[in-house]
């Protein structure tokens, strides 16, 4: 039985703020094959392509036969328990933090040994099913829990350090005007997210999924153009320290590319919502946060970018909006870095075409608001930071690792 | 298990002398080569010998780095024509040794200085552990960071959960070397502990609490290797070696760690000293935590795989019982001054069978065995060895 | 220049009392609206300001700022080359207009009570000539000021009043524009809303008519007029300048009335 997450508490404004530390961060080449698999959600660990023996800790020659080709290939991820302990002492600032710290070591039915995080309501020879996991510094981890999971599982202390669960934490929702920011709004209600801000630009301009979002309960509009320094200023001066969540949710599409339509005007648009934008929040947002990092168990935790799958390869039809979120993506990877030091994680969710105006003319599969939604709950509770939503924004990913010119040359107008 | 391959040699005419010791402190601002250079200065001391006598070495340290022991020949200013350093922590006391005493047999050295010694600045001993492996950096220290406390913990809960032991058992062991102790002028901790005060302990990382865990430490063990003649023609009482033994990353299948190395080479040990367990007088296991005693005791014979608590139950572990055990009090009591914990139990054994005792004295020693252990690289110690000396004739 | 001549007796005004000066202009600030084409169109850029620095690392000794946003941001001027009605006019944009068009005599029409009332009140012929009966026939190379209140409306959402079918704000009624011009020679349209054609002019007969027949007939605009109620019904002087951009559709003014009396 997991103990159940103690509730927020008001700050109390004589304590200081507990400063952000991170788990050590200093891994060998070949591990950070697992933060790779942690990334985007899979159990994942080298196998040795001649014997099918499974390796870790991870290496550059097989264990058992000396090979030396041991491609990432995803394994069982059940094993036994065989041993616990409790630390009561550690050595880095990070654990020293937030001991008693439970880690075990997993016997893996696929052949390995495996010292990882422990679950609470695990004990010696239960069976456990392992994941890897990014801890605050952002590298992969093991992380057991029980192979039949309790009541509350996600109530749990140290899973709540590995995850970025929104349950009891503070979200601001940028552009909440669209039908996924509404979808978000009630997704991030579901999972138990304490408060909803919702901010939205442009407030002459009605929105159904607006209206919609103003009668929910707990969740509070705020004025926000992510194109206007002083209106992100202002709100992050209002909200910068309540903030453990930010998802932006900013979104501006328009068909084109550079011969067949060069329109500075659209293109600027796109860079100035889609750059600049996430530029202004990361500049006003990011250094609170940062802060918060490791304020209680419902510290600031996640900064989530919905960005297109075509940041990762440009769609000539949406062309120049594709290299504009190629520009936000790439601030997002500076983002991380930078916001690592306070152990606040960036998920960069990549979407597929949506099911919306902008995208009337693309033939199915396209996605559902709803979906979208769930799928970022669940990663932000699983504590991935690459999302591939959909079967397009999977496929690109794919396809990216297989030949990245293949898709290059096949993305079609 | 059986030894494969041709006989070995036996290590007829060689001698183990000269035990020192640099007496332990809790943190040092000194570095280690001092501690290497104040042990050599007490060996050649102690032998009556010019620095230059001394043509091997035979050095292990984590705390040397960026040096080993080629930086330490100059900064000592020696010319050895033999060198070694044996980056095997806790099991390098009786490999120096086996490797010294071939040197000596060869007639590639005359006399070698086997040293082990750290230093332990504030925050060494975290650094040391933050970056004791490739292994342990990816999967081992971004686990809660516990060091060894974490690795032990894992074993002893294990052990005590598959064998039946418990703490009291683990605690008998415990009070008992802190009762040897208590004589050793150099122990860290030389408060009498009661089982109480043992069970009582605050806890480390379960089921370990204070008193199963070893306190890092500066200093430094040391001994001469030379042949039996030239240690005779010093006047200086001398050990004798009959057999060593050295293992790596033994039962790497073994899901968790329940026995090491020393398992699969006791029957050619024994076999090769021409002594069995019940012929040893004093037995210095490597001690950082209570259950790698338990499994030496196994593995090297006096009882069998998962006895040790029985067998401890039954036997009386201080230097004047049944079993005398880790007669200085072992690194659990004296301290753990990084590599030399590796030479700690070799220094004592070679004080026991000379006469040469600092605290508590075996009485009629004529055997010891020293077991080392060391490396958890990451989720075992892979490093065992082994030495038995018997007394040497004047 | 001696001491009795206009300019003296102008200044003399100004500054001794007799003649006051009033900002008609709304302040630019981020969250003025522009106006809202189909999404499919080109956009308006919003008036948005960068520092650039502030007495700070970025330079010590000042503060200023880099501004953007469209021509038509805020109180503004259309010129005629705005409107494809108006585009191959001659001293048809903002950088050939003859300068003296930029001061010209003003009369305001009060019609703050029927927009309060109706957001889609449309000023007609009729009016006009009750308003001349009272006040005085419009005199040649007027501006028309259309006075609703409208710029009283801090909310950018009720200043917009948007719905489903467009904008709902007040205007010119489509058969007025071609009588002004015609029969009263006005030198151009101004107002308190976005634009100077009525929220739902996109549905007239002659979309936008205030555009088309103004900019078709070499006149301008002025939308987004604030302070008309401190004019008089007659007798005010605009001065309204707009910035001498090369081909410009219009620009941000700062428009000024002077008026006589204290």
């Amino acid at each position: 039985m997991t103990t159940p997450l103690p509730p927020p508490k008001k700050k109390d404004p004589v304590e200081r703020t507990r400063q952000p530390t991170q788990p050590p961060g200093n891994r060998s080449r070949e591990a950070q094959g697992l933060t790779a698999m942690a990334a985007v959600g899979r159990f994942a660990l080298q196998t040795c392509a001649a014997c099918g023996q499974v390796q870790y800790p991870p290496r550059q020659v097989c264990g058992q036969c000396l090979g030396d080709d041991l491609p990432w290939q995803d394994v069982d991820p059940n094993g036994v328990l065989l041993a616990e302990t409790k630390l009561h002492h550690a050595n880095d600032l990070f654990f020293r933090d937030r001991v008693p710290w439970r880690l075990g070591v997993v016997g893996m039915d696929a052949g390995p040994s495996v010292v990882a995080h422990l679950a609470e309501d695990c004990r010696q020879g239960d069976r456990v099913k392992l994941s890897l996991n990014l801890d605050r510094s952002g590298h992969a981890v093991m992380n057991a829990r029980p192979e039949k999971p309790g009541p509350n599982q996600e109530d749990d202390m140290q899973l709540r350090e590995l995850s970025m669960d929104p349950k009891d934490r503070r979200v601001l929702i940028v552009n909440g005007k669209t039908e996924l920011g509404l979808a978000l709004a009630r997704a991030f209600q579901t999972a138990g997210a304490r408060e909803i801000f919702v901010g939205h630009g442009e407030p002459w301009k009605a929105s159904a999924s607006l209206e919609a979002i103003r009668a929910m309960d707990g969740v509070t509009l705020f004025p926000l153009d992510v194109t206007d320094t002083d209106s992100v200023e202002e709100l992050a001066s209002v909200l910068g320290g309540k903030v453990e969540i930010l998802v932006n949710n900013s979104y501006h599409l328009r068909p084109g590319g550079a011969v067949d339509r060069m329109d500075m005007n659209v293109s600027r648009e796109e860079m100035d919502i889609h750059y600049f934008g996430l530029l202004r929040l990361a500049g006003t947002f990011g250094p609170a946060m940062r802060g918060r990092g490791a304020d209680s168990a419902h510290g600031a935790c996640a900064w989530v970018n919905v960005l297109s799958a075509y940041a990762q390869i440009n769609n000539p039809a949406f062309g120049t909006y594709s290299a504009s979120q190629a520009a936000a993506r790439s601030l997002a990877q500076c983002l991380r870095a930078e916001m690592a030091a306070g152990g606040v994680r960036v998920l960069n969710a990549y979407t597929g075409p949506l099911d919306d105006e902008w995208h009337q003319m693309v033939p199915p599969p396209k996605l559902a608001p709803d979906m979208v939604a769930g799928r970022i709950i669940s990663a932000l509770q699983n504590g991935h930071e690459d999302l591939a939503i959909g079967a397009v924004a999977e496929e690109i990913a794919e396809r990216l690792a297989e030949n990245p010119k293949e898709i290059e040359r096949e993305i079609k107008l | 298990m059986a030894r494969t391959g041709s006989a070995r040699l036996g290590y007829e005419g060689v001698a183990v002398c000269v035990p020192v010791t640099i007496p332990y402190s809790r943190y040092s601002l000194r570095s280690a080569h001092w501690f290497c250079g104040r042990a050599l200065a007490e060996l050649i001391k102690g032998a009556g010998l010019a620095k230059n006598d001394v043509d091997g070495f035979c050095i292990a340290s984590f705390t040397l780095a960026p040096d080993s022991a080629v930086g330490l020949t100059q900064h000592l200013g020696v010319s050895p024509r033999w060198l070694d350093h044996i980056p095997m922590g806790g099991a390098s006391g009786a490999v120096a040794l086996r490797r010294a005493a071939r040197a000596v047999q060869a007639g590639d050295a005359d006399i070698v200085a086997c040293i082990a010694g750290d230093t332990n600045h504030v925050d060494s001993f975290r650094n040391t552990i933050a970056s004791f492996s490739q292994f342990a950096n990816d999967a081992v220290y971004p686990y809660g960071s516990g060091g060894p406390n974490a690795s032990f913990a894992f074993l002893t809960d294990h052990y005590m959960r598959e064998f039946g032991a418990t703490k009291a058992d683990f605690g008998k062991l415990c009070v008992a070397q802190r009762d040897n102790a208590l004589a050793t002028p150099h122990a860290m901790m030389k408060r009498p502990l009661s089982l109480d005060d043992y069970l009582n302990a605050r806890p480390i990382a379960d089921p370990l609490g204070l008193f199963d865990c070893v306190m890092p430490c500066a200093g430094a063990e040391a001994f001469l290797v030379m042949s039996a003649d030239r240690a005779k023609s010093l006047e200086l009482p001398f050990a004798r070696i009959l057999s060593t033994i050295e293992r790596h990353n033994a039962f790497p299948d073994d899901p968790i760690q329940i026995r090491a190395g020393w398992a699969m080479d006791v029957d050619d040990f024994y076999d090769h000293a021409g002594v069995g367990p019940e012929e040893m007088d004093l037995v210095q296991a490597y001690d950082d935590y209570p259950v790698i005693c338990f499994m030496q005791i196994e593995d090297l014979g006096f009882c069998g795989k998962g006895g040790a608590a029985e067998f401890v139950r039954a036997h009386d572990l201080t230097a004047a019982g049944d079993f005398p055990f880790n007669t200085s009090g072992g690194q659990l009591s004296v301290g753990q001054a990084g590599a030399a914990g590796g030479s700690l139990g070799l220094v004592e054994t070679i004080r026991q069978l000379t006469d040469q005792c600092l605290g508590r004295v075996v009485d009629n020693a004529r055997h010891g065995l020293a077991s080392c252990f060391g490396m958890i690289n990451y989720d075992r110690g892979l490093c065992t060895s082994a030495a038995i000396l018997a007394r040497g004739d004047r | 220049m001696s001491e009795g001549g206009l300019l003296s007796q102008l200044m003399g005004g100004i500054l001794g009392g007799g003649i006051r000066v009033v900002d008609l202009t709304m302040t630019l600030q981020p969250d003025v609206p522009t106006i809202v084409m189909p999404p499919e169109f080109g956009q308006s850029w919003p008036f948005r300001m960068e520092e650039i620095s502030r007495y700070d690392h970025r330079g010590p000794f000042c503060y200023w700022n880099n501004l953007s946003c469209g021509e038509h941001t805020g109180t503004h001027f259309d010129a005629p080359i705005h409107w494809v009605s108006g585009k191959d006019l001659p001293e048809n944009a903002t950088d050939t207009i003859p300068v003296e068009k930029f001061l010209a005599h003003a009369c305001v029409v009060d019609c703050s009570t029927q927009a309060d009332k109706d957001p889609d009140f449309l000023l007609t012929q009729n009016a006009i000539e009750d308003w001349e009966a009272n006040n005085g026939k419009i005199p040649p190379r007027s501006w028309l000021l259309m006075r609703t209140d409208w710029s009283l409306k801090r909310d950018p959402a009720a200043y917009m009043n948007m719905d489903a079918d467009g904008a709902h704000t007040p205007g010119p009624h489509e058969d007025l524009i071609p009588w002004l011009i015609e029969e009263r020679d006005v030198i151009g349209f101004g107002c308190e809303a976005v634009g100077t054609d009525a929220g739902q002019a996109g549905h007239f007969n002659v979309p936008y008519p205030c555009h088309y027949h103004m900019h078709g007939n070499n006149r301008f605009g002025l939308p987004a007029l604030t302070n008309l109620d401190a004019l008089p019904p007659q007798g005010a002087v605009l001065i309204t300048p707009p910035l001498k951009i090369r081909q410009g559709s219009g620009s941000p003014a700062r428009v000024l009335a002077l008026v006589e009396g204290s």
